[in-house]
């Protein structure tokens, strides 16, 4: 299978006066998870509207998998899943029928359809509700089962917009975890989001937009060392509380330029290099035997950058 | 044409299941009742000195209402309510042309309005078989299937303003108004006050649908001219459609506005 591929060329949005995109350009490639970060009305959710055929660009192309979204439409989301906003599903249709007919337009074979079906509403936990009306759902329970939508036909791309909205704190854990599990099956996601910790989490790159321009576009660890004075910032839990002792041990690691203290048993740690010099930090404090427990890249970094490009909000 | 089927499958269910149906439902069975009980016990001569005379009256006078609401119910909101309601963020994401959902979603609301159009049109031949036996007019037959037409090209109307507005009441209070009010004052007005044939309008063509009950079919146009006072007069005009003209005009609103509808929603956004 070539490689998934989402593609905005020189891509506009007017609404009258108002530029909501102006000139995106922007083609992401490959198995990855891509965040899409911006203020309100920065042009996010324009962007992903365009790319469901929801509306029409003012100028340039949407393309999917190279294929235009607005000229060939059915050929063009035949392998992309969904979840734009929380759609709503006819009031009197069950979770079940509603996937049929997704399951029937997307042409999911007839043979092992109702167990894919079960199986997707599973995943997202609302295996109990799949034959109660949609009209007695609440937010977070719509936003659910149209996450099972999106993912039922096995999507090669799938594009989501703040897709843990509305969901309670065990919810959007666990559609994280179903988004990490996408890019273990070769699957573009590319998601907005206003979440910079849940971007740091599970996207492997992020695409910043503010007053419709794209201002940057690489890798999380890149965009943070180039914004970030070349530094990169990584957050390691320690078993232990912290000492000053562990903390001397740790500065003087290859490639750590700074380690401070967050809290009893947090360590920020800052380093210059590319991702063999964070795997080789992390590598040594384990062979050093300091008790690490947990390792992330922090968000605080990605967080600064946002702060540093995004001047103002809408 | 599969997708077409796909839409027009789950929309039904959704109708069929849907409180709006069981309410048409409702009203449809108010009104045969009521009729049922006023024709039984008053025994009006207008409703059985004929046969033919009892389904002008009975059909003739009322068919049109029960096809005009259902329209208002089945068609009003379909195609706004996809954007106010958001179910098209549910549908429009998935490799489907827009024009299947709408000719599906019209399919659907058309044989949930048919379903309430049949009921009332078989309570109707119930009572006409109690009264007047097994002589049921050929014209009744023509007249049904006018209505059925008429049915038709009211669901095209509706779904236009459906598809002209995001707002699913603005869309269901326009169409209830032009249908129940309006259309039917400027054909009384044009043809009346200005003697003009009142051709434009649906209503003026859904005519031959009570008029075919009629025997001789009405004079396409007829002029009445009264005297107030013994020094002023007043003369009245009044049109009829011919079958041809009425079924013609009937044809024409449901094409250009089905069509018309079509083409906003292709255009419409979900902004």
């Amino acid at each position: 299978m070539a490689n998934p591929s989402v593609e905005a060329v020189n891509l506009s949005k007017r609404y009258g006066s108002f530029p909501a995109l102006s000139n995106l350009d922007l083609k992401i490639e490959g198995a990855k998870c891509v965040g899409f970060l911006g203020p309100n009305g920065a042009g996010k959710t324009t962007t992903l509207k365009i790319f469901t055929d929801l509306i029409r660009p003012s100028s340039g192309q949407a393309l999917i998998n190279g294929v235009n979204v607005h000229t060939q439409k059915k050929q063009a989301l035949e392998s992309v899943g969904a979840l734009v906003e929380t759609p709503e599903i006819y009031p009197a249709l069950t979770p079940r029928e509603a996937l049929t007919m997704i399951a029937e337009i997307r042409g999911v074979s007839s043979a092992g359809r109702k167990e894919r079906i079960e199986e997707a509403l599973k995943e997202v936990h609302m295996e109990e509700w799949i034959d109660k009306r949609w009209g007695k759902f609440s937010k977070g329970m719509k936003q659910r089962v149209c996450v099972a939508s999106a993912l039922l036909s096995d999507p090669t791309v799938v594009l989501l917009d703040e897709p843990t909205n509305g969901l309670d704190p065990r919810g959007m854990s666990e559609v994280r975890g179903i988004i990490r599990s996408l890019k273990g099956k070769s699957r573009l996601v590319f998601m907005s989001s206003h979440l910079l910790s849940e971007v740091s989490e599970v996207c492997d790159e992020v695409a910043m937009i503010d007053h419709g321009k794209l201002v940057v576009y690489d890798t999380i660890a890149n965009v943070t060392a180039k914004f970030s004075g070349g530094e990169n910032v990584i957050e390691v839990g320690f078993r232990q509380p912290l000492d000053a002792m562990l903390i001397s041990r740790v500065s003087k690691i290859q490639g750590v330029t700074a380690a401070e203290r967050r809290d009893d048993t947090t360590l920020q740690i800052r380093f210059k290099g590319d991702l063999d010099t964070q795997e080789s930090i992390l590598s040594s404090m384990v062979r050093m035997n300091l008790g690490v427990i947990s390792y992330k890249s922090a968000a605080s970094a990605l967080e600064d950058v946002y702060l540093s490009l995004i001047k103002d909000t809408v | 044409m599969t997708q077409i089927g796909i839409t027009m499958k789950y929309t039904f269910l959704d109708y069929f299941r849907s409180r709006r149906f069981f309410i048409l439902l409702a009203i449809t069975l108010i009104i045969s009742a009521i009729l049922t009980v006023l024709v039984g016990y008053y025994r009006p001569p207008s409703f059985i000195s004929s046969d033919l005379a009892f389904y002008s009256s009975w059909w003739g006078r009322s068919a049109t209402f029960v096809i005009i609401l259902s329209g208002i119910f089945f068609g009003g909101d379909a195609i706004s309510g996809e954007f106010q309601n958001k179910t098209g963020y549910f549908g429009i994401p998935n490799p489907i042309r827009r024009s299947s959902i709408y000719v599906g979603k019209w399919l659907s609301a058309f044989i949930a309005a048919t379903i309430i159009f049949a009921i009332f049109a078989t309570i109707t031949v119930g009572n006409g078989l109690y009264y007047f036996g097994a002589n049921v007019p050929i014209q009744f037959g023509q007249s049904l299937l006018y209505a059925w037409f008429y049915l038709a090209a009211v669901m095209g109307f509706t779904f236009f303003f459906s598809s002209l507005f995001k707002n699913s009441s603005m869309s269901i209070l326009v169409t209830a108004i032009l249908f129940l009010f309006v259309f039917s004052l400027i054909e009384t007005l044009v043809a009346s006050l200005v003697n003009i044939e009142p051709w434009f309008i649906i209503t003026y063509g859904a005519g031959v649908i009570g008029n075919i009950l009629t025997v001789p079919y009405p004079q396409p146009m007829h002029t009445v001219t009264q005297t107030f006072g013994g020094q002023r007069t007043i003369s009245i005009t009044t049109y009829n459609a011919t079958v041809p003209e009425g079924l013609a005009i009937i044809a024409l609103y449901f094409i250009v506005t089905a069509t018309i509808g079509l083409l906003l929603f292709e255009r419409k956004e979900f902004t």
